[in-house]
């Protein structure tokens, strides 16, 4: 798998928290080769069902579930005045990357390019001019008439960011919206990986939806999927110019992997487990409350899933030059991976013995 | 194929920061050279080029017609343990619109990215951080790395691809590639009556530096410098009058004064009634901001009486200006018609 070509791939289509149907039906199509069954459901949370290898008779059949959301923030039209666009957001965007950034506001009639201005500076009194231009004072500028703009344009078009994958140096990519589409490219590794792999539990993965605007889609289909354990993959921050050193990770040095109330013990030690068996180099990640993932919710759907978190680090994250390294994407897919490999009856005794084992 | 749209976008993506005007100059020089009679680019990096009259039946004022050369942008000037570059910039940029930003650097085009905190970890989202506090990220991992791939000294340009639609265009570096697109179409065009001596000149970004040499050197008799200028027809967002009512779509615009001179009011005058004779559009742009290289031909040896005549453009010095391409033709007709009427009468007393 060119890993590469695919996130480029992925980083293109658009799917703005509650709009994923497109990107949906693009995960899917590169999840199909590795699994028996693709779907959608009522959410729109894409999933794919890939069979246990040897689970002859035994019910009922276990599964882990891999969620990865494929939605992203984004911004809407909220007005036109003058044929400008306002806009709003969706999800957490921050208006300090926004000046100055090409769009596409896709109209009803069709997409129409623009470009994101605010008041310029020579318009500002002195002391204006350092403060972030707040999401409210921006428009959307597509050089057209105010009755061009009428025709084409209505409230609740979505707009996105213009940003074509850049290839850094070091093996780095920056792009949109890899927050989170770097975590749905790693589980594409991980079922590419299973292939070639005996592993005996069913594999669930889904891309879930509006992850951005508060963990709906994963909630739901924690609901639906009543899987035995879980993992949420998602990215995480990372190291980069003028970061704390704590909360971030450095790019190219693995995955992270959760630790905290959030995540299940057992499920946090198997992966650390796996890592060393594939002598992978991974972060900790404390992490003392919420993941801010869809960990946190599916950790808490019906009667509790045991929870496992990994993450991808990721600089400059909710701008369109997210940046990561393509290595720690692989790296996540083959950890997923060796962890489910590693899956077997004895471990899914141990998510409800680990207290008598840790008082041991 | 050559032509004005072909033109703006090949100089709206190449780069040409002042100082380092090269690849725009090429450009330039590859557009103009079977066109012109004579042309040399003088030790500063201005293109200099004559096209000398059609026959010799009325004399015309031998015209000055000036774009420039060079863009706002950026210069390496150091990197920092992590491999990111430190940078500055070169001309007046705005920091507000730096973060989140794709540059390529120096000759081999470099891409880097000026990253930006997740606004997760933001401990002030309100400020605007300084170019100081910024960081050009290349994907080094090291100072050493950095410096050998961007040296200091090397310039950046915003990486913003030119692109048109429904004439309307969009790209980085319409300040003033337009300029230079207009003055590439009149030289493309018929033999005027009129003498044009062509500058496309370095440096007017860091102090209208090339124009004034180049004046020097071609010692007019009147000049016209053909920039571009912001347009104010914005959304009403504050409650301020937002002063010179610049509009796209209402044709190129006449100076009456610019922040460092006063057009000459014969010229101004000339332009208008030309404009007005031929339905051209043209708007007068009211006293206010912004400079041009008028200001560096003015004052040339004895003096050139000079006007300035602009293409309105929307978010100039930003990664991506708008512009009506209508404008852009327009001003090609007014200035070819001005010029080609540009009697010693004109400028009679």
């Amino acid at each position: 798998m060119d890993t590469a070509a695919l996130l480029k791939k992925l980083s293109q289509v658009n799917g703005i928290s509650g709009h994923e149907s497109e990107i949906a039906a693009l995960v899917l199509d590169e999840w199909r080769p590795f699994v028996a069954e693709t779907r959608t459901d009522k959410m729109g949370n894409a999933i794919a069902v890939r069979h246990g290898t040897d689970q002859a008779g035994r019910q009922p059949t276990r599964r882990i579930m891999l969620a990865s959301h494929m939605d992203q923030i984004g911004l809407l039209v909220a007005g036109v005045q003058r044929g400008f666009m306002r806009v709003t957001p969706i999800g957490g965007v921050d208006p300090s990357v926004l000046p100055g950034h090409e769009v596409i506001v896709h109209g009803r009639k069709r997409d129409l390019p623009g470009l994101i201005a605010g008041i310029p500076s020579h318009l500002l009194k002195p002391g204006e001019r350092e403060k972030v231009i707040p999401i409210d004072h921006l428009w959307i500028d597509v050089g057209l008439s105010p009755k061009q703009v009428d025709h084409l344009v209505q409230i609740g078009d979505l707009v996105s960011l213009r940003r074509e994958v850049v290839e850094l140096r070091g093996s780095l990519l920056a792009g949109k919206a890899f927050d989170n589409r770097a975590s749905v490219a790693a589980v594409t590794v991980c079922l590419e990986h299973l292939q070639t792999m005996q592993h005996s539990w069913d594999v669930v993965a889904v891309a879930t939806v509006q992850e951005e605007v508060g963990l709906l889609g994963a909630t739901t289909a924690a609901f639906d999927l009543k899987p035995d354990v879980a993992i949420a993959i998602d990215v995480t921050y990372g190291t980069q110019h003028g970061s704390p050193d704590v909360e971030t990770f450095a790019l190219g040095k693995g995955p992270t992997i959760g630790v905290g109330p959030n995540m299940h013990p057992q499920m946090t030690q198997g992966l650390r487990e796996a890592a060393q068996r594939l002598n992978l180099e991974t972060h900790w990640e404390p992490m003392t409350g919420s993941s801010s993932t869809d960990g946190w919710a599916i950790q808490v759907a019906r009667e509790g899933v045991p929870t496992g978190v990994v993450g991808i680090p990721l600089r400059s994250m909710h701008t369109s030059v997210e940046t990561l390294s393509i290595k720690d994407v692989e790296h996540s897919g083959r950890l997923l991976a060796e962890f489910i490999r590693g899956l077997d009856e004895e471990f899914y005794r141990s998510l409800v013995d680990y207290h008598d084992k840790t008082k041991g | 194929m050559a032509s004005l749209l072909t033109d703006l976008k090949n100089l709206s993506n190449t780069s040409g920061v002042a100082g380092a005007e090269g690849p725009a100059r090429q450009i330039v020089i590859d557009a103009i050279e079977d066109h012109v009679d004579d042309l040399r680019v003088d030790t500063m990096g201005n293109v200099l080029a004559i096209k000398r009259a059609r026959g010799k039946a009325t004399r015309r004022v031998r015209v000055m017609l000036d774009a420039h050369l060079d863009e706002i942008g950026f210069m390496i000037v150091g990197a920092n343990g992590d491999g990111t570059l430190k940078f500055r910039a070169i001309g007046s940029v705005d920091d507000r619109i730096l973060p989140g930003k794709v540059v390529l650097i120096g000759p081999d085009r470099i891409p880097g990215v000026i990253g930006a905190q997740p606004i997760h970890l933001k401990h002030d989202p309100h400020s605007v951080k300084g170019i100081d506090e910024l960081a050009i990220d290349i994907g080094a991992s090291s100072e050493e790395e950095a410096l050998g791939a961007a040296p200091i000294g090397q310039t950046a340009t915003f990486a913003t691809q030119f692109r048109a639609w429904g004439g309307v265009a969009s790209g980085k570096a319409l300040d003033d590639r337009a300029g230079c697109a207009v003055l590439i179409e009149i030289l493309r065009g018929p033999r005027l009556p009129t003498e044009i001596l062509a500058a496309f000149t370095v440096q007017e970004e860091v102090g209208l530096r090339g124009a004034r040499v180049a004046a020097y050197a071609l010692d007019p008799e009147a000049a016209v410098a053909i920039d571009t200028t912001s347009a104010n027809d914005l959304p009403p967002i504050l409650d301020q009058d937002p002063g010179p009512d610049t509009r796209l779509g209402y044709g190129p615009v006449l100076h009456v004064m610019t922040r460092r001179d006063l057009s000459d009011p014969r010229l101004v005058r000339h332009f208008a009634q030309t404009g007005d004779r031929l339905k051209i559009p043209y708007q007068i742009r009211q006293p206010g901001r912004g400079g041009t290289n008028a200001g560096g031909i003015i004052s040339a040896r004895s003096g050139v009486p000079t006007i300035s005549v602009s293409v309105p453009v929307r978010y100039i010095h930003s990664p991506a200006a708008l512009i009506y391409l209508s404008d852009v033709r327009n001003a090609v007709k007014l200035v070819r018609e001005s010029v080609a009427g540009l009697t010693p009468h004109v400028l009679k007393r």
